[in-house]
């Protein structure tokens, strides 16, 4: 075997397989990119908090929070809209939505998801914020990480700590006020009457806020997150993300030395990095592409009087132009190609198909199942009898009538079990199974067809809205 | 294009493990220390497990646990739960006039779904699992509003409750109709002349002399049961033969078949089996499934 030889070489120190995390200090930045990210975060974490606090009258007896999912009746709020879980296609439709999204911007931009809007991102840079507020910039917080245990490290330590619990807290318990009433759960959760369930489900989001936020940070993107490894395959030479323009910076080194590049090696690009890495070693799979570095380095460049962009948002296509003197292409005709119009118009579709579909929902749900077993039945006189299973939702808060009739003019008589005539009282907010009999007298055309199309009407009771459903009625098949 | 550009770039030396195979580096890229952490976690967790929940096999079940862990004596615990939950309701089903419960929204809504379970575990082995019975076998269809010992609220309930022809309930419904063939009541021809009869009254096809002699034999042998009319007793299960429905068949032959053998259908009694809210709710399940009076 080729390998035997190498393996029986005397080993000296048998390498480490585990290596402690490097502590990273992120400096303070300031510049478009940073401005940028502020205000994405700014509306990030108001959505997130304030959403549950919202509220949309929907009328009597249902709930007034406009965003809602009430997994114990199984009804899914938004607004003017309420999805029922047959309707579930709606959330499916939007989870492909959200994807093809994801592909849009990630052919487009990169990974402009991890680096702005992902809440690993958001959560990290407000733990940071925090951080530079209790404990200082940088420097302030590698004197400190170095210092030992005294009053000053563990009065900051604890600072800082408890307000990322507390914001931990805050997220952990935005969570749940989706799932129910926000104000009752608020009180309930302060008076210790809340459920068990919601105490464990805050808790643990914020005791996983508070890990990932607080300590694991990058360690997330780079060991647990499956997202980056995935981008990868969906970018291609096109895609702009930041790159360092190393035939114009290198050899890095002293300002004003003959034959050195633009980069003075100032490492503020380092230095701001909250995943630790040197973005002038090219594109890698732990750049969140969060645009920090490119804020960093066009301040050193105005610094020292050189133009800005030795880091900045360049196409893989653009690198080859430019190394050659060439004037790039403009960053639009990067944006708009035949890939991303595929994206939009796929995404454009799946949204018309969805909000179609929800302009076109017929006001009176209805589903019709006709009993099988058996195919009819026979009566005393010869009548043929088809049963039907008809399921009628009614989506506001009051109990409603409906009737239930067949096409006018139809040789068929229908009854309903259990009702007088051919009207049932369907209970607020409730899916109502009606058994309904439609039948054919002996000898008529009904009866001796195999099989005859019918159409059952289902009305409310002013005839306002209706709604009809074709099924079948099955005669008599033993010729 | 893009790897050569990136190994222009002074890329930062990554360790070797030092094996080497015919000059293919084994590259060190060490794993977060924390991973192994978690891993040691995982052991401690998977220990703690063992000790806590039913983990060791033996030979009848496993070790118990600290925890006496049972998902066995959870899904009894939830049963119960179910069935306590039901109680009131159950009560209710036990105590209301019989007529009344097909009227009572509140008890339909317990008793159709309850009964429609009772039906599918003990009565479908016969009557089919949609109530159809089988035709031309004698196992009554339940669907059409032909009833043979009625089919109202109290007849059913009575039904279920006793049985039909069962020897083993004092009050179940019993009647038995002669083998007029075999023990010799009727000649062959006396019975192909009364199957003429029935066929008439039936409106289908028949020879009308035969048929007429055959009246006067059905009025002789058979009105007592079937009533002059051929329309049927419930109070003695007696079937109406003038009707679209027969329980074994409506041609010649098996009338003939019938009149010559004789039936005897039976339906063992439920009551001992079934508790009383079970029958109500299983004989509320049959009268609403489109024949119930």
């Amino acid at each position: 075997m080729p390998g035997v030889r190498a393996l029986s070489s005397p080993d000296t120190q048998p390498p480490s397989l585990y290596a402690a995390r490097e502590p990273i200090f992120p400096r303070r930045v300031k510049g478009a990119f940073r401005t940028l990210k502020w205000w994405i975060m700014a509306v990030c974490l108001g959505i997130y908090y304030i959403t549950p606090w919202l509220r949309w009258d929907r009328g009597p007896n249902l709930p007034d929070q406009a965003v809602l999912v009430d997994m114990a009746n199984r009804r899914f709020f938004f607004f003017m809209i309420e999805i029922w879980p047959h309707e579930f296609y709606f959330v499916a439709g939007l989870l492909i939505m959200a994807g093809l999204g994801l592909f849009l911007f990630t052919s487009a931009a990169g990974r402009v998801w991890c680096g702005y809007a992902c809440p690993q991102t958001v959560w990290t840079d407000l733990f940071i914020l925090v951080e530079r507020w209790v404990e200082g910039d940088r420097n302030a917080r590698i004197r400190l990480h170095r210092q030992g245990w005294d009053a000053e490290k563990i009065r900051k330590r604890a600072a800082k700590w408890t307000i990322w619990f507390l914001i931990g807290l805050a997220t952990g318990g935005a969570w749940i006020f989706y799932f129910t009433d926000a104000p009752t759960l608020a009180v309930d959760l302060v008076t210790g009457n809340a459920h068990p369930i919601a105490y464990t489900t805050m808790l643990i989001l914020t005791a996983t806020t508070f890990a990932f936020g607080g300590f694991a940070r990058e360690q997330i993107c780079i060991y647990a997150c499956p997202w980056p490894r995935i981008q990868a395959a969906m970018m291609d030479e096109d895609t702009i993300t930041i790159a360092y323009r190393d035939w114009r910076g290198e050899p890095r080194g002293k300002q004003n030395v003959e034959g050195n590049g633009d980069c003075i090696d100032c490492m503020a690009c380092v230095n701001v990095c909250p995943m630790g890495i040197d973005i002038r070693n090219g594109q890698q799979m732990a750049c969140i592409t969060c645009g920090l570095c490119i804020d960093a380095c066009d301040d050193t460049m105005d610094k020292i009087g050189k133009p800005r962009g030795l880091v900045g948002y360049l196409a893989l296509t653009d690198e080859t132009r430019e190394r050659a003197g060439k004037t790039p292409k403009s960053v639009w005709s990067h944006v708009f190609r035949p890939r991303t119009i595929l994206y939009t118009a796929l995404w454009t579709a799946v949204g018309v198909a969805l909000v179609v579909a929800l302009f076109l929902r017929s006001p009176i749900d209805v589903s019709v199942t006709p009993v099988r077993n058996p195919l009819y039945v026979t009566l005393s006189d010869g009548t043929i009898r088809n049963t039907y299973d008809i399921r009628l939702r009614n989506k506001s808060g009051e109990d409603k009538w409906y009737f239930i009739t067949l096409t006018a003019g139809s040789r068929f008589n229908i009854t309903l079990e259990g009702e007088e005539g051919t009207k049932v009282l369907v209970p607020a907010n409730e899916t109502y199974q009606q058994r309904v009999y439609v039948e054919a007298p002996p000898d008529t055309e009904g009866a001796d067809e195999e099989r005859t199309e019918i159409r059952l009407w289902v009305a409310n009771e002013d005839g306002t809205e209706r709604v009809s459903h074709d099924t079948v009625f099955n005669g008599k098949d033993d010729d | 294009m893009c790897a050569k550009q990136v190994t222009k770039q002074p890329a930062k030396q990554v360790e070797t493990t030092g094996h080497s195979w015919d000059g293919i580096e084994e590259l060190n890229n060490p794993l977060p220390r924390w991973w192994v952490w978690v891993f040691y976690l995982t052991i401690l967790w998977g220990i703690g497990y063992v000790i806590a929940y039913p983990a060791w096999p033996l030979i009848k079940g496993a070790t118990p646990g600290l925890l006496h862990a049972s998902t066995r004596a959870d899904v009894d615990a939830e049963i119960k739960r179910f069935d306590d939950a039901n109680a009131p309701i159950k009560a209710k089903l036990v105590a209301a006039d019989l007529n009344a419960i097909i009227g009572d929204k509140e008890l339909m809504a317990y008793a159709e779904p309850a009964g429609a379970s009772v039906f599918r575990n003990n009565c479908a082995q016969c009557h089919g699992s949609g109530a159809a019975g089988v035709q031309g076998k004698g196992y009554p269809n339940l669907l059409d509003n032909d009833w043979l010992w009625g089919g109202d609220m109290e007849a059913i309930h009575t039904t279920i409750t006793h049985g039909i022809r069962n020897t083993t309930d004092p009050e179940a419904r019993y009647s038995e109709m002669p083998k007029f063939g075999v023990d010799g009541l009727l000649e062959p021809a006396q019975i192909d002349a009364v199957v003429e009869h029935v066929l008439a009254i039936s409106g289908q096809e028949h020879d009308a002399a035969k048929a007429a002699e055959g009246a006067t034999l059905f009025a002789d042998n058979c009105s007592a049961c079937h009533g002059e009319q051929g329309m049927g007793d419930r109070a003695q299960g007696a079937p109406n033969l003038t009707d679209a429905i027969w329980l074994y068949g409506g041609d010649r032959d098996t009338i003939k078949h019938t009149v010559t053998y004789a039936r005897f259908g039976v339906m063992p009694n439920w009551a001992g089996r079934l508790s009383e809210d079970e029958i109500r709710a299983v004989a509320a399940y049959v009268h609403s499934r489109g024949g119930g009076e």
